[in-house]
């Protein structure tokens, strides 16, 4: 029995005083960081449902709202999001098999192409903004009132259900958003540290979890971009 | 340690197949398929790109059976919360 | 009890391994944190009971006279805000669970330490938006804010206090997934999973509901924060909104919540009813599995609020069928604890009394809400006072019970002192008491066809309201005692021994208060759940009971 008993293992400066090694605090850490991105899954959940009960019961004015949106930036936005999930797990990689220059320069191009990703997003909201299409009196002085002529809005949609769209739309992607404003301020907390030399083969932890939080975003990205931009676009889109 | 270390080959082909998925969604949205079609190919894609994501970027291919029960629960309560929100909304007599 | 030689009078615990106010609030040590949650929910609570206090005395009499119907409106909204999110949410937790669930499984603290203190920081900054919400004019919407009037039409301070909710969430979500991440990851060597104390299971289902269902609350209220800021129509029915989305998603979260003040007392009176019966509990694997299943169960059900908002009959008798579904793991709980009972050498310890009321509260608040379920009985008693006694069975004598007798149970442990025997069971009969003349002539008045909510009501109900408030009055005394009987008792307390209830379980193998990591060494656990030495033998059991474990 005397062999089963486990005391905390010295050595490692990062171990934390309440676990018994590195292996246990990997594992919780991990398991924190899925757990946590759970909760995430509802957050959005949420919001999926509204989409979806709005998205069935006006049907046309989705559709004329959402080809409205600039596919174009929309595509080159999740190809820029799905090539820095990609600079991410070779940042994990390299980390795994400790190639520090490699792991920099991985992070380095994540942070840089998820700022891409913003810019672009802003670029998006500001061309919103320009054709009145900003929802409610969200922005004072500036209320949603388009175009109707240039919305190729039908007969019988009203204009009030574009706007739910457009609220749908600024709320996803504004959360989403905000969720990539944190990726990027915890990417470079990893990378202030990985050029400090914190990370190692042994130890790890902190690098593969972001990496799953930046994974997650991207996933989200992954289904709001059809939803929001391609869905009704062969209806007469243009 | 027991954790799997996954080749950058493979990293390299979900990296190229997500990117492939883009464009035919992409391609797809534009194609007037009958009925619903268009949001069930436009969905599936979706489905099947963050899955790939999930299996190989977030490694839940090599993790813990406790992993994929998170990952498998996540989606049963969303699941809950679609079903029987609509269970509600499809049998109402106005809408 | 025998009188046993405390601890050595020098032993360092985790009350005096530091001194100061910036230890309290710095600390990483999840006993130092219960106690930080324990002062804020009781500040809460006696708030929240002073707005209990204000709806009785103004129902004392069947005119509007004490309070004018906007003042009663902004009264009982803020008892429901302030009791469901800042005192019943955190309540068992926050407090008892953040000290006892690393105890329990043998580790020196939670898996994130930081987290936990971040959650208490979240939770105060959280209540005192809230708080600021009351002060700055109140809120008048009811606790479960439903739209078009809470986004529309309130003229009250719905987005402060919406905000405090939302940023209050973070902290359920924080403390529920730390628990998770704990009891999968840290339980001590030879703690299997069928040999965690009950409590530890029905605080892994009450993680489980709050994190799947908090964060649908917080986007919830978010959303009825921006539509009322914006004017964007997301609930409005005017611009093409639908209110009835709200309520889904209300209830998706705020039915289960339920299940997050029940379970953990759940918990708690699992453990008294087997320890103070001096037996193995009856069925363990029903108890822990029923934990389980009430929180799969209770995100099923939340259909049952909209009986009466339009919803079809079909849609009405599916979740009236899961509704009836959910009362069997609870049934299965009352029916395993009975069973514990039967032949036990049962001792009517104050905690005890506390776990006998629950049973029987809880048993008329379950049985009333099948009465609930049961479609053409809801629409009858829908919005009467029959729904305020129900959920106050279940709430009050359910949670608020668990949480009196779990706080006793701990009290040696969590303060090193023993709260004094005789107020303890005095208090306990008067709370049992006053209980329920508060609430069981709410149910009559309720059938009878009172309506909740209201500040004036027909003269002919006034009898059951006297006799509530008169019951009111009792349980605020009753209240008042432990609260004064327990801080008195942090000093003039007898000093109590590491295991003064001579119990097996991990957390009564340590000295009282407990040292900063709990355990002296990591303990290696080597029996059963709930396992009493036979008779002979309990007696050597008890001369080692200040011990900490051996090293096996």
């Amino acid at each position: 029995m005397a062999e089963s008993y486990v005391e905390h293992e010295v050595g490692h400066p990062a171990l934390q005083h309440h676990f018994a090694n590195l292996e246990q605090q990997r594992e919780a850490g991990t398991l924190g960081m899925w757990v946590f991105l759970v909760t995430e899954i509802m957050f959005f959940g949420g919001m999926f449902l509204a989409y979806t009960l709005y998205r069935s019961k006006y049907p046309e004015a989705f559709a004329i709202a959402s080809n409205h949106l600039d596919i174009k930036l929309g595509a080159i936005n999740t190809a820029v999001l799905i090539f820095s999930s990609f600079t991410m797990a070779m940042a994990v990689y390299s980390t795994q098999i400790g190639k520090r220059r490699a792991q920099i320069i991985s992070l380095v191009a994540t942070i840089i192409l998820g700022l891409a990703f913003l810019g672009i997003k802003a670029v998006e909201y500001y061309q919103k903004y320009e054709d009145h299409l900003i929802p409610g009196s969200l922005i004072p002085g500036n209320p949603f009132n388009p175009d109707p002529h240039a919305m190729h809005l039908t007969q019988g949609v009203l204009m009030q259900h574009v706007q739910m769209f457009y609220w749908i739309y600024f709320a996803m992607t504004g959360m989403h958003a905000l969720h990539m404003i944190i990726g990027v301020g915890l990417l470079s907390f990893l990378l202030y540290f990985s050029v400090k030399g914190r990370y190692s083969p042994e130890y790890h932890n902190p690098v593969e979890v972001i990496g799953l939080y930046w994974h997650f975003v991207d996933i989200v990205w992954i289904f709001l971009f059809p939803l929001l931009y391609l869905l009704g676009r062969h209806t007469g889109g243009h | 340690m027991s954790e799997h270390i996954v080749p950058v080959k493979v990293y390299v082909g979900i990296f190229l197949a997500l990117m492939v998925g883009t464009a035919i969604t992409v391609l797809a949205a534009f194609q007037n398929f009958p009925g619903a079609l268009n949001v069930i190919v436009a969905m599936t894609i979706a489905v099947v790109k963050a899955t790939l994501v999930v299996l190989y970027f977030m490694h839940v291919r090599y993790s813990a059976r406790l992993i994929w029960v998170i990952v498998a629960s996540a989606l049963f309560w969303m699941a809950i919360l679609f079903a029987l929100t609509f269970s509600d909304y499809w049998t109402r007599g106005w809408t | 009890m025998e009188e046993f030689t405390p601890p050595v009078p020098s032993k360092i615990n985790y009350i005096n391994a530091q001194y100061g106010l910036k230890s309290w609030l710095l600390t990483k040590d999840h006993k130092r944190i219960a106690l930080l949650y324990l002062g804020s929910i009781t500040f809460f609570f006696f708030i929240g009971g002073i707005y209990a206090m204000l709806i009785r005395l103004e129902l004392l009499t069947p005119q509007g006279d004490l309070l004018q119907s906007t003042t009663y409106n902004k009264v009982f909204t803020q008892h429901g805000i302030i009791m469901v999110f800042f005192f019943l949410i955190p309540s068992i937790p926050a407090t008892l669970g953040n000290f006892l669930v690393p105890m329990m499984i043998g580790a020196k603290d939670l898996a994130f330490p930081r987290i936990n203190l971040l959650s208490w920081y979240i939770y105060m900054l959280g209540g005192l938006i809230t708080i600021y919400a009351l002060l700055a004019g109140g809120v008048d919407t009811g606790w479960t804010f439903y739209t078009p009037f809470s986004t529309t039409f309130s003229n009250s301070y719905v987005v402060a206090a919406g905000l405090g909710i939302f940023i209050n969430g973070f902290s359920s979500i924080l403390t529920g997934l730390n628990f998770i991440v704990t009891i999968h990851t840290m339980r001590a060597p030879g703690m299997t999973w069928f040999r965690l104390p009950l409590f530890i299971w029905s605080h892994y289902a009450t993680s489980l509901v709050m994190i799947l269902g908090t964060p649908v609350i917080a986007i919830t209220v978010l959303l009825v924060a921006f539509e009322r800021v914006a004017h964007i129509g997301i609930f409005d029915p005017a611009v093409g909104g639908d209110p009835v989305l709200f309520q889904h998603l209300f209830w998706f979260y705020s039915h289960p919540a339920v299940y997050i003040m029940i379970l953990p007392s759940m918990g708690v009176v699992s453990e008294l009813i087997a320890n103070f019966s001096r037996k193995n509990i009856f069925g363990y694997s029903f108890v822990a599995f029923s934990s389980l299943a009430i929180a799969v169960f209770g995100f099923l059900v939340w259909g049952h609020h909209l009986f009466v908002s339009g919803q079809s009959i079909y849609a009405g008798m599916i979740f009236s069928f899961l509704s009836f579904a959910v009362a069997v793991p609870s049934a299965i709980k009352v029916f395993n604890w009975t069973a514990t009972l039967y032949k036990g050498s049962i001792s009517f310890d104050t905690p005890m009394l506390y776990a006998l009321g629950f049973i029987g509260l809880f048993t008329i608040g379950g049985m009333t809400g099948l009465f609930l379920a049961t479609l053409g009985v809801d629409v009858h008693v829908t919005d009467t006072y029959f729904i305020v006694a129900h959920f106050h069975y279940i709430m009050v004598g359910g949670a608020i019970f668990g949480y009196l007798g779990g706080l006793h149970y701990w009290w040696p442990k969590i303060s090193g002192r023993m709260y004094p025997d005789g107020w303890g069971r005095f208090s306990a009969l008067l709370i049992f008491a006053g209980f329920n003349l508060t609430f069981f002539p709410q149910f009559v008045a309720g059938y009878l066809g009172m309506p909740r909510r209201y500040h004036a009501y027909p003269p002919e109900f006034q009898v059951f309201n006297v006799l509530s408030t008169a019951g009111a009055s009792i349980l605020a005394v009753g209240y008042l005692i432990p609260a004064i009987y327990l801080v008195w008792s942090m000093r003039y307390g007898k000093v109590a021994p590491g295991n003064p209830w001579n119990l097996p379980g991990l957390e009564w193998r340590t000295q009282s208060p407990p040292p900063t990591e709990n355990f002296d060494y990591t303990p290696v656990v080597t029996w059963e759940a709930y396992e009493f030495a036979p008779p002979e033998e309990t007696e050597v059991v008890g001369r080692f009971r200040d011990e900490v474990p051996e090293k096996v």
